[in-house]
């Protein structure tokens, strides 16, 4: 019972979290927009949660086989979404101190992103009232 | 990665960027101080920034302030009681137009990150309150 009203909002949930991420290191590079040679990164949202999903809907991604205790596992990740991988940027405009970082550009994936945060908490709580209103009674 | 990591990183951003307005400020002030403590004219300063070395995202952090070597500007001022034998003042070699373009810049970035700040902090707070509605 509990697994099944975990299941039902476990998508959401992924999402949410990817957006957390994301948030993170979008912040992360306004932070960073004055310092030299740093690199702007990006996390690719939509093929994170597609793998979040399929890894968590049995369908396992390819792993190298681990003999000993101590390989170190190839998925990119731990169980729960694991670290997303953070992909570099390719700037449109280089600038001389090697910084990466188009602030316009950061700025706009930023409030894109707290947007889509913001559906994502919104059909979250539409997944949790009708689960409620499911479970009372008349 | 924490709930609350966007407000170190972005707070972080403002702890730099506030550093180097304060920098900043301090040049304009002394743009004139022909003599510091030592004696010798003010030097203009400048702040390096880098990033926070974690894994991670971490936010940025000022590694350390450096002075600029340029030389002091020399100013004909034979009066002046510290001109040397041929009447020249070692000025601080401030150069005010770098300083307001530094400080503009600084204060847009600082602006950006209260933006960051704000906006993380409604979505936390929509966050805080999931499933009540």
């Amino acid at each position: 019972m509990i697994d099944k009203l975990s299941e039902a909002l476990h998508f959401q949930h992924q999402a949410l979290r990817l957006r957390h991420q994301r948030q993170d290191v979008l912040a992360n590079n306004i932070a960073n927009a004055d310092t030299p040679n740093f690199k702007a990164r990006d996390i690719d949202f939509a093929a994170e949660l597609a793998r979040a999903a399929g890894r968590e809907g049995g369908r396992k991604t390819l792993e190298l086989n681990q003999t000993s205790a101590r390989h170190l596992g190839a998925s990119g990740g731990s169980a729960d979404g694991g670290v997303p991988q953070r992909l570099y940027q390719m700037p449109e405009q280089s600038s001389l101190d090697g910084n990466t970082v188009e602030m316009e550009r950061e700025r706009v994936r930023f409030a894109d992103n707290a947007l889509r945060y913001q559906a994502g908490l919104t059909f979250m709580n539409r997944s949790l009232q009708g689960l409620k209103t499911a479970m009372q009674s008349e | 990665m924490t709930l609350f990591s966007l407000f170190d990183i972005a707070g972080s951003a403002l702890n730099a960027q506030s550093q180097r307005l304060n920098v900043s400020a301090s040049n304009l002030a002394n743009a004139d101080s022909v003599a510091g403590p030592d004696g010798e004219p003010y030097r203009a300063k400048q702040v390096l920034f880098e990033a926070a070395a974690q894994p991670g995202v971490a936010g940025v952090r000022v590694a350390r302030v450096v002075e600029d070597p340029a030389p002091p500007r020399l100013e004909y001022n034979p009066g002046h009681p510290l001109a040397d034998e041929q009447g020249y003042v070692a000025m601080p070699n401030v150069e005010p137009v770098h300083e307001m373009v530094n400080m503009i810049s600084a204060s847009r970035s600082y602006q950006a990150n209260v933006e960051v700040l704000n906006t993380g902090r409604q979505l936390l707070l929509k966050t805080l309150t999931l499933g009540e509605g």
